[in-house]
């Protein structure tokens, strides 16, 4: 390995200062996952079905 | 012992105009104008590029690729992104980054860009009408737009040893980072599948990101010093709108890269036929499809996954987590692997807190189920859609449940200011101080304007040395460019 990767290592701090663990992770409730779909349903675009039909995109990359 | 793994990502969204007559190239150019509008357009210098190059050896720049246009509209941004147009879509390049939390905090830094050039898109057009971006990767008629993400190797790893260690990482980790489509764009009958890539996945190994797409990318453009590094160039992967896929996708990965290097990665688990095998993969979201291995028998994603994890485990003990940034994302990356791992193959419920096919499909299917709706109607690709909606009173990602694990207060920062961990940091801070004296900018290395005409070219080709404890104290001394021309110049990164 090249020595100077060595030394660009140890002088190599994160941006991001501390890191945690996330807590535990816990299911939404049944009632969590109702209210959701009520938002979804009022989020949704009303034109969504007829506009996801007509969304076509080049090819990309 | 591995080199840093220095990464970053660079995403393609959809775009489309709604109430407005516009195409793609149009709507595309409208939003990064709108959004550089305030800011010095940094044209992009593509004298060092080199998208023909090929690790094997040969470069067909001269007889395959169209010429560059570099006409085209592109800005470089304070936090050392590049936000332009490429082609039909518009594109943000994260800053080079030190780690996977630091990808998570730009890459999510360039969603809140790309919402504040929405909203001022849609000052410039008619009441009713607006710029609509979408961070995924299909239009679910057969045209895809890529997320590719970079990692920085040794160079001195022979390039069929990091085909052979990544491939079966590449191809599984789709469990957890695939962002979930509606339907099959590859002739399958398969109603809603993992990966939104998987259909167009086609080589194991090639040069091309458009057609004939490969699992591992031989384009040979290291942005840094050709003689110490590569750039593995990863195109197979989904856009995320889950931060802990964003993290799980780029930190395993970096930690696999990292085994490869230091001869870690565990025996027997080469597939027999890779490509095939992603498409399993990805038709199967009870995860108990099985995948044929190189040498004889067969094994699950899940459990492929547990076998890299377990030798992560200890290549990390024994190694230490410094290359992929340190212990406390390291070991966070680690145990969101072994969380995921548990919850994909017990309690999918608890995944869908974190996995974006999981949370998607959740709400798909409780969406058809109250509606009466088939799991493929124009209702399922509605919701499908719309999940990558990037407008804040449109998108249905960020309701559906999934838990962040970015710092609010550092993706607010990371949209002005660049990671302090990598040459990004003076790329940006050089911006942000004289924006009118950049004329053009590369990964490595910028141009700027000095007294009397004069230009001269920065260059920055240690992805690396030019983080902010070597470049603060440089930029405190420099008045003009003049100056930083000269700092910059006397102290290479090969002096210190």
């Amino acid at each position: 390995m090249p020595e100077r990767s060595r030394a660009v290592r140890a002088q190599a701090p994160s941006s991001t200062d501390t890191v945690e663990s996330a807590p535990p992770v816990r299911p939404l409730h049944d009632a969590e996952l109702d209210a959701l779909l009520d938002e979804i349903d009022a989020v949704l675009e009303p034109d969504a079905e007829e506009f996801v039909r007509g969304y076509v995109q080049k090819g990309g990359e | 012992m591995a080199v840093p793994k220095v990464c970053g990502i660079e995403t393609e969204f959809g775009i489309a105009a709604r109430g407005a007559d516009l195409g793609p190239m149009a709507a595309s150019s409208m939003l990064v104008l709108a959004y550089a509008g305030g800011l010095e357009q940094v044209g992009w210098d593509f004298a060092s590029e080199r998208p023909g190059a090929d690790v094997r050896g040969f470069d067909v720049s001269d007889h395959a690729y169209a010429p560059i246009e570099p006409h085209l509209v592109n800005t470089v941004l304070t936090n050392g992104a590049r936000f332009y147009v490429d082609h039909a879509h518009p594109e943000y390049s994260s800053p080079e980054c030190r780690d996977a939390m630091e990808v998570v905090t730009w890459d999510r830094a360039g969603e809140e860009v790309v919402r504040s050039a929405m909203s001022r898109a849609a000052s410039a057009l008619p009441v009713g009408s607006e710029l609509v971006v979408y961070k995924n990767n299909t239009d679910g008629k057969g045209n895809s737009y890529g997320c590719h993400e970079n990692y920085l190797l040794d160079r001195g790893i022979p390039f069929a040893s990091v085909v052979r260690g990544a491939t079966p990482h590449l191809v599984t980790r789709q469990v957890f980072c695939g962002a979930g489509k509606v339907g099959s764009e590859a002739g399958s009958s398969v109603e809603f599948q993992i990966s939104q890539r998987s259909d167009f996945i086609e080589e194991e190994v090639g040069l091309e990101t458009t057609i004939r797409r490969p699992i591992v990318n031989t384009r040979d453009e290291p942005h840094a010093d050709p003689t110490l590094w590569r750039r593995l160039h990863v195109i197979l992967g989904d856009a995320n709108m889950s931060e802990t896929a964003t993290l799980l996708k780029v930190g395993t990965t970096a930690i696999v890269l990292a085994m490869i290097e230091d001869g870690a990665l565990p025996d027997g688990v080469e597939l027999e036929d890779p490509v095939t095998a992603i498409r399993i993969i990805s038709a199967d979201p009870t995860l108990t499809a099985t995948v044929r291995l190189a040498r004889g028998g067969r094994i699950s994603a899940l459990d492929l996954q547990r076998r890299i994890l377990v030798a992560a485990r200890s290549w990390a003990a024994r190694y230490g987590l410094e290359s992929v940034g340190g212990d406390g994302v390291g070991t966070c990356v680690l145990d969101a692997w072994d969380a995921v791992l548990e919850s994909l193959g017990g309690d999918q419920s608890l995944a869908a807190r974190t996995v974006d096919w999981v949370a998607k499909r959740r709400i798909i299917d409780a969406h058809c189920a109250r509606h009466g709706h088939h799991p493929t109607s124009p209702s399922a690709r509605a919701i499908d859609l719309q999940y990558h909606d990037l407008r804040p009173d449109r998108g249905l990602a960020p309701r559906a449940g999934l838990l962040p694990v970015a710092d609010p207060g550092a993706v607010a920062r990371a949209v002005a200011s660049p990671p302090r961990s990598t040459r990004a940091f003076l790329r940006g801070s050089v911006i942000a101080r004289w924006p009118a004296a950049v004329l053009s900018c590369n990964w490595d290395g910028m141009v700027v304007a000095l007294d009397g005409d004069r230009t001269e070219r920065i260059v920055l080709d240690d992805p690396l040395a030019w983080n902010e404890e070597c470049s603060a104290g440089i930029l405190a001394g420099c008045a003009t460019t003049e100056d930083l021309v000269r700092s910059v110049g006397a102290r290479r990164p090969g002096d210190r």
